[in-house]
């Protein structure tokens, strides 16, 4: 039996706030062992990253532990004093933050932050601290090390940040690694190239890992052991076999049901029989941005002979990594942007040069909604102004038929109409996006782009909102063009695909059939990608 | 010397040059002139003959256009004109003045910056929260006390009651001491005001997180990873905190009989000494514009983010050229 490395007993940590105590973790058992892997999965508010930081003991100032005990190797942690726990941090237990994008001082240099690790802990002087820092950075694998050592935060990438961070955590050669949402801001291909080299680094030093995740396939993929927690207790505990094969918990079942990964079921809707002139159709649109002289002057061609065709009552998927060019598409084709060249129709009518009042009518017909429902909202506005906004301004209607027309909505949305009064930071973000979408359908628009609509969300809330999306769609007869990066989601809702790198498509056509047998190896590389691949085909178990 | 200094500097002149006609505007503006105000209007001694003799002789019989267009030539080859008080070039003046006045002020900015910074640190890290309370307290106070009182508090205290300084004049070292004081009061407090108001930013960011999960103590934290960062707004303010010594020059000064800018600009003001307070206010001009370009060029070298100016590459390309495109080039 391998060496026990953290074990947590009876934890309960509460935040102490103006308006009382919440109580976030309740009651948590976990242990971890050398070699091991073990994923804390939930939702926002679960508790599973409270957890993470009392391990490390990096709870917020307003956070105390009522009760329980953490041992980290013979270490008392709750009851440490904080030069002690200066001799477990780093060097005992390394720490994989979530947003790679903060979580470097964006004024030192990556070799001396990575250094830095092994300066604190006397484990190197300054000259062979640097030296292995590049090794630390060569062994995350991170291109030209030596390079990378010298330059600064901004100018790396956020994959590249993050095996930084990596390298920090794994510099001292911990026992144990805390990773809360290592990969969560990450491109799906980019978050697995990252996992796997993770694995790759512990398995070969038997560290044990604490995973904290939402992505229940990301656990599935990489885990020995699962632990799940629902509002601040762990509901289920197992291999991902037991916990996932069988659960026994109707919360995991949920979550199981809901996770985009692992949900087989498509929520589309049966497409209306389609007309035959087109919603929306691009035809060789590209898009040349200049550079600024600074990166060397040119340009940077964004979008690159891009033609698709959405049909009435159907939905179109633009899928890609950041940078791929999709949300740029959709910027032309909704005529925010000037193409270089191309054109774009929308029932059959060429609109790429129309100007003025013609051009406010045809927005009229196009609407958006956008991926973060926390700031595409105007926080001082009741809902009911932010659903009526777009009415207000094309002058629909007197002011109680507004009014009406909101509650309406609201109806449509499935929100109850007391929340009409409410402003957006009384909602929850799922409530917030069916906001959203109300406000997108007050002009009864034929087109609705959706910007990675439920990228922000958790998974449960993810799927009612897709479900919804699906339903009205049936209803009003609305097409869609879905922007997303998740495959997973992409899956469920969509009728036709087109895959986009670098801004060209690679490949475009039937869902079933891209899934099913991707012909361009970019888009096979985007579907092996998307986490739960164990769990899919049926086998699952620890490897 | 690149572009982007040039373009800084050609700003500066735009600037020095508005001072230098708002200034123009307001004071020629003012009802009475100069000479009049030296014979007062009632005098009987003068007879209105010689006064305009003496208006010719300062060029202010021509109409005011025309005044401005001699000025400015003027100003522009050095000349400032001639006190019409104390019949001095005001260049001569100012320059008389400047080295007592520097000598306080870079004073009470050293005491300020050590005081203030100390105070924002120590106020950050303290453990207590009683005592980062208190401290923090500190800097509203230290704006809200008038400098001509706590001035004269201090020549009670330190030169009546203990004679330890002298209360009055700029003979030697120990009488710099009290007027620096005095002037450091306020702008130590707004620099201890802001810093440890960004410090505390700082302090909430992720990558402190990463710092203290690397294992590093809160002295090491607070140096090595939060002050760099957070002295970047802080680094904007003392641009501003120049200004505010100069305009604490004129009451501290005063409170202590010095002489200097200061209490240049409070008699030339008082005798409508126009082309003296012309020639401070584009002094003054002159000191803000060049402390702002200092500030502007150091922040560079202290947040690698900022590039100066897209053009600068292109003159001095390599090192800073290439990242912008980095992140999207490289992948992981």
């Amino acid at each position: 039996m391998s060496e026990r490395l953290l074990t947590v007993t009876d934890l309960e940590v509460a935040y102490r706030t103006r308006r009382g105590t919440v109580r976030a973790v309740r009651d948590v058992s976990l242990h971890v062992d050398a070699g091991e892997t073990v994923a804390v999965v939930g939702e926002s508010g679960s508790g599973k990253s409270t957890t993470a930081a009392a391990v490390v003991r990096l709870l917020a100032p307003a956070a105390v532990v009522d009760h329980g005990s953490i041992d980290l190797l013979g270490h008392d942690v709750v009851n440490a004093s904080q030069r002690a726990l200066r001799n477990v941090r780093g060097i005992l237990v390394g720490l994989v933050p979530q947003d790679p994008t903060v979580s470097l001082n964006p004024v030192t240099r990556i070799g001396e932050q990575v250094a830095e690790v092994l300066r604190i802990h006397g484990l190197a002087d300054r000259k062979n601290a640097d030296l292995e820092a590049v090794e630390a950075l060569r062994r995350a694998g991170l291109s030209d090390p030596e390079v990378r050592a010298r330059q600064y935060p901004h100018e790396l990438s956020g994959g590249m940040r993050q095996r930084v961070l990596i390298a920090i955590a794994l510099a001292a050669k911990p026992r144990l690694l805390v990773a809360d949402e290592p990969t969560s801001a990450l491109d799906v291909t980019v978050q697995r190239q990252i996992l796997d080299h993770l694995e790759q680094l512990t398995t070969g030093a038997g560290t044990g890992v604490l995973l904290i995740t939402h992505d229940l396939g990301v656990a599935a993929d990489r885990a020995d052991r699962i632990v799940v927690m629902s509002q601040g207790r762990v509901v289920e505990q197992g291999t991902p076999d037991e916990v996932l094969g069988s659960p026994s918990d109707p919360y995991t079942r949920e979550l199981l049901a809901a996770a985009p990964s692992l949900r087989g079921a498509r929520v589309i809707a049966a497409p209306v029989p389609p007309s035959a002139v087109p919603v929306l159709e691009v035809r060789r649109l590209t898009k040349d941005f200049t550079l600024p002289r600074s990166a060397g002057g040119g340009t940077l061609r964004a979008v690159d002979d891009v033609s698709f065709v959405l049909p009435k009552g159907r939905t179109l998927a633009l899928v890609g990594e950041s940078g791929s060019g999709k949300s740029t598409t959709a910027r032309l084709a909704l005529r925010l942007a000037e193409p270089t060249s191309g054109s774009v129709l929308v029932d059959g009518v060429d609109v790429t040069h129309t100007h003025g009042a013609a051009l406010r009518l045809l927005r009229r017909r196009m609407q958006v909604v956008y991926q973060n429902p926390y700031a595409s909202l105007d926080p001082r506005f009741s809902v009911q102004r932010i659903i009526t906004e777009p009415l207000n301004a094309f002058g629909v209607g007197s002011r109680t038929e507004r009014a009406a027309r909101a509650a309406e909505l609201l109806d449509v949305v499935a929100l109850p109409r007391t929340v009409l009064l409410r402003r957006p930071a009384e909602l929850s973000g799922g409530q917030r996006q069916r906001v959203a979408i109300a406000r997108a359908l007050a002009l009864k628009p034929e087109l609705v782009v959706l910007d990675e609509p439920v990228s922000a969300l958790d998974v449960s809330v993810q799927a009612q909102i897709l479900d919804l999306l699906a339903q009205l769609q049936a209803e009003l007869g609305l097409s869609y063009l879905f922007i997303s990066h998740d495959l997973a989601v992409v899956r469920q809702v969509a009728h036709e695909v087109a895959v986009l790198q670098r801004g060209r498509i690679v490949e475009q056509g039937p869902v079933e059939g891209v899934f099913a047998r991707p012909a361009d190896p970019y888009t096979a590389e985007l579907l092996s990608a998307i986490p739960g691949g164990r769990v899919r085909v049926g086998q699952g178990g620890a490897s | 010397m690149n572009r982007y200094v040039l373009a800084r500097l050609g700003q500066a002149l735009l600037v020095l040059w508005a001072a230098y006609t708002v200034s123009f505007v307001v004071l020629y503006a003012l009802p009475g002139d100069p000479v009049s105000l030296m014979y007062g209007s009632d005098s009987s001694d003068v007879t209105p003959a010689q006064l305009d003799a003496l208006r010719a002789q300062y060029g202010l019989d021509q109409p005011l256009p025309a005044q401005y267009v001699t000025h400015l030539g003027a100003a522009l080859h050095g000349d400032l004109g001639s006190s019409v008080v104390l019949h001095r070039p005001v260049a001569a003046l100012i320059a008389d003045a400047v080295p007592s006045t520097a000598s306080i002020a870079a004073a009470a900015f050293l005491l300020a910056l050590v005081v203030g910074g100390g105070l924002a640190v120590v106020a950050t890290l303290a453990r207590s929260r009683g005592l980062s309370n208190a401290l923090l307290g500190l800097p509203p106070l230290g704006v809200a006390i008038p400098s001509f009182w706590f001035g004269l508090m201090l020549v009670q205290w330190f030169s009546f009651a203990h004679p330890i300084f002298p209360a009055v004049g700029n003979k030697g070292f120990s009488s710099i001491v009290l007027p620096a004081v005095t002037l450091a009061v306020p702008t130590a407090a707004i620099i201890a005001q802001m810093l440890s108001r960004s410090l505390q930013h700082s302090l909430r960011q992720p990558y402190v997180d990463t710092a203290r999960a690397k294992g590093a103590g809160p002295v090491r934290v607070h140096f090595r990873h939060a002050l760099r960062n957070a002295s970047l707004p802080a680094l904007t303010v003392i641009g501003l905190v120049i200004g505010e010594l100069l305009a604490g020059a004129v009451v501290t000064e005063t409170v202590f009989s010095r002489p200097g800018i200061g209490r240049l600009t409070a008699t030339s003001v008082s005798a409508q000494d126009i082309p003296v307070v012309q020639g401070i206010v584009l002094f003054a001009a002159a000191v803000f514009v060049l402390v702002n370009l200092a500030v502007d060029l150091l922040y560079p070298l202290l947040d690698p983010r900022i590039v100066r100016h897209p053009r600068a590459a292109k003159v001095a390309p390599g090192a800073q050229a290439a990242p912008a495109l980095e992140p999207a080039t490289a992948g992981v």
